[in-house]
């Protein structure tokens, strides 16, 4: 089964004449995701992706015409924001945006008008969702994931890479994973996902892998004490950053002692979260508390 | 990005808001004009002269001195500017003063703390104020929170009326003043969301004895993916008060900071950058640099981080990790051959590859002839690099 998207899943990409937008289309069509069109302003009735697919104007046109119900959206930063909220106007189901250096003003404003649709929001910053073996929402390399059991959530890409391959070493496929991006304001918390993840019947364990800075993995941790019965396997990148600088990702900042990566793991143990201390030993970890 | 207080107190000008005001001069030559000047434009007989810098706690620091005649105002300019001023956020090291602002100074009956930032977990702008102004914030939470009074932002509606009457009256104010404080703290909020601050901090928030409000300290951080935005913002940037290294990584697009160990790492995605400084740290090193080459790396990107790793001479070893994904472990594997034949490079390098193309890269590696240690592994990388690291 999966979470969030599968082999029905009806993609569209916002952005798809850009440079990116049609390498990663291209990509995520050649996974075998079912990549229905995309949208740019101004260029509907034309064609992307050498013809394989339709552009149009809008993300409702989209929704009409081919039945579009996920986006994944690489519009640049300054009309990222404009893009999101098209997507959640038009009914769009799920939408995911990869696009990196939105402002945050502009994300929160996002957010709280995305919540008032009934729209799931995934990123931005983000490396998407791929749900090995059915559909590629993003631009997570394909070929390291294998089909399986384990559902993964993370706040950044490539270590969600890592993770993966790890755990393709110990003979553990994916269910789905999810890279949720690691800026301030994010459309889908690592909380929402350990909820989705608990009602797969398809997935057996969990990877959270979090960051310095932001509360998010403890509301995780405290939910998952009382609501998820599956194994939760928690990795905080970050326990050797300097308090009060930027490392890379917006949201990485350690301002307070709760924020650090060591409140987050104290925490996290203390909710039944089998925590992983070294970034090697996320895979073995896995695999022995499934066995 | 960060701005100094004097900048910080032009942009509140810009908002009508009352503010602490002064001459910020950088050369002790301008320092009796600075003198004349805020005596015949803004009445003062007595000054304050503030050092400009990008850290909190100047005042303990002794980098703020009040003075009560123009003569020790002379003399404060004097001794501030050009000081090596250590405060509890400039680390051991300080930073040399290099401007001063010379400012009137105030009758004060009542300091209050003023703030706004973005709360993440509600992913809304929260509005803060205390009657314990002119303190450390961080103390008044650990002591009396309850004096710390919050109004989230609605999105899209900024600080309403009520919520700055209701901050108002939280720092018991009354009357004209209140309604004074209430549009202040309405205006306060449309500075923050039009110039896409990050922080806006005003510590203190001063009642003067003649009863009028007035910004005496002002504190402001930039949300860095809005700057394209705000071209005026731009031009406040000091890279004085930046670390060399990190502004020559910014001019390529490298997210680079120094760090004070041996082991200088290159490796892309912030997460796994992370995950590497963490791993170099358990298996007994101590990690140089945080540095983020990025998704898009390619020979000029390894190149440019060799040389900003290298540029810190506490390095005595280098660890590239790469996770290729979209990025071709080929093409870094080229870059690095490239960057160590031209760099000369006189420290030993670890390189590990994995992801697309990660197989081509080693062979790569392994027959170009360039003395480099490669890695199976996350873990078995840091081990080798801590090991050369140490001379062993």
């Amino acid at each position: 089964m999966s979470i969030l998207v599968d082999k029905e899943s009806r993609i569209i990409v916002q952005g798809i004449t850009g440079s990116e937008g049609s390498f990663h289309a291209e990509q995520c069509l050649e996974y075998g995701g079912n990549v229905v069109g995309g949208v740019t302003p101004g260029k509907g009735g034309q064609t992307a992706l050498d013809g394989k697919v339709p552009v149009f104007d809008s993300c409702a046109e989209a929704r009409e015409q081919v039945g579009a119900n996920v986006s994944l959206i690489f519009v640049p930063p300054p009309f990222a924001a404009d893009a999101i909220m098209e997507a959640a106007a038009s009914g769009i189901e799920l939408i995911v945006c990869i696009t990196e250096g939105i402002p945050v003003a502009q994300m929160v404003e996002v957010k709280s008008y995305v919540e008032q649709t009934g729209s799931r929001f995934i990123g931005p910053n983000c490396p998407g969702v791929l749900t090995p073996g059915a559909a590629k929402v993003g631009i997570m390399p394909g070929f390291i994931a294998k089909e399986g059991r384990v559902g993964v959530i993370s706040k950044s890409g490539t270590l969600t890479y890592e993770a993966v391959d790890q755990l393709v070493r110990e003979g553990l496929g994916q269910s789905t994973c999810v890279g949720i991006g690691g800026d301030p304001i994010i459309g889908t918390t690592i909380k929402e996902l350990l909820e989705m993840f608990e009602a797969d019947p398809e997935t057996d364990a969990i990877v959270m892998i979090g960051e310095i800075g932001g509360s998010m993995e403890i509301e995780a941790a405290n939910y998952a004490k009382e609501n998820v019965t599956k194994p939760v396997i928690g990795f905080i990148a970050g326990q050797t950053a300097p308090p009060g600088r930027r490392m890379g990702h917006a949201g990485a900042i350690v301002s307070g002692e709760d924020e650090s990566a060591a409140a987050k793991k104290q925490i996290m143990k203390e909710c039944g979260i089998v925590v992983v201390e070294s970034p090697a030993d996320i895979g073995k970890t896995v695999s022995s508390s499934l066995a | 990005m960060k701005i100094h207080e004097f900048q910080a107190k032009e942009l509140l000008k810009r908002y009508a808001i009352p503010i602490q005001d002064g001459i910020t001069i950088d050369k002790l030559e301008q320092a009796e004009a600075a003198l004349d000047q805020v005596q015949a434009d803004l009445g003062a007989e007595q000054f304050v002269i503030k050092a400009q810098i990008h850290a909190g706690g100047r005042g303990k620091g002794g980098g703020v001195k009040f003075c009560s005649d123009r003569a020790s105002a002379f003399d404060k300019i004097n001794e501030i500017l050009g000081m090596t001023l250590i405060t509890h956020q400039t680390g051991d090291d300080g930073r040399l003063v290099k401007k001063v602002m010379v400012a009137e100074a105030l009758d004060i009956a009542q300091e209050f703390y003023v703030a706004i930032t973005l709360d993440r977990s509600s992913g809304k702008d929260i509005f803060m104020v205390s009657s314990e102004g002119g303190m450390e914030i961080e103390e008044v939470a650990k002591k009396a929170p309850e004096k710390i009074v919050r109004e989230a932002v609605t999105p899209g509606l900024g600080l309403l009326g009520f919520q700055g009457r209701r901050l108002a009256k939280a720092l018991g104010l009354e009357g004209k003043q209140a309604r004074q404080a209430a549009s202040m703290f309405q205006k306060f909020y449309t500075l923050y969301r039009e110039i896409d601050a990050s922080i806006v901090e005003i510590n203190p928030l001063v009642v003067t004895e003649q009863g009028s409000l007035v910004a005496l300290d002002a504190k402001m951080n930039f949300d860095s993916n809005a700057l394209y935005l705000h071209p005026d913002v731009v031009e406040m940037r000091d890279l004085d008060e930046e670390d060399p290294a990190e502004v020559e990584a910014d001019k390529y697009n490298l997210n680079y900071i120094k760090l004070d160990g041996e082991v200088g790492c290159m490796v892309n995605g912030a997460g796994l950058a992370m995950a590497t400084m963490d791993i170099i740290k358990q298996v007994g090193g101590s990690p140089a640099n945080f540095l983020d080459v990025g998704g898009g790396a390619n020979v000029e990107t390894v190149k440019n981080g060799f040389r900003i790793i290298l540029s810190d001479k506490n390095v005595k070893a280098v660890l590239i990790n790469i996770f290729g994904g979209i990025v071709r472990c080929d093409r870094i594997a080229n870059g690095i051959i490239e960057a160590v034949k031209e760099l000369d490079l006189n420290v030993p390098v670890v390189v590990r590859l994995a992801g697309t193309n990660a197989e081509v890269a080693k062979e790569l590696l392994s027959n170009s002839g360039v003395s480099i240690i490669s890695a199976d592994h996350f873990e078995d990388a840091a081990h080798k690099v801590v090991a050369v690291a140490k001379g062993e």
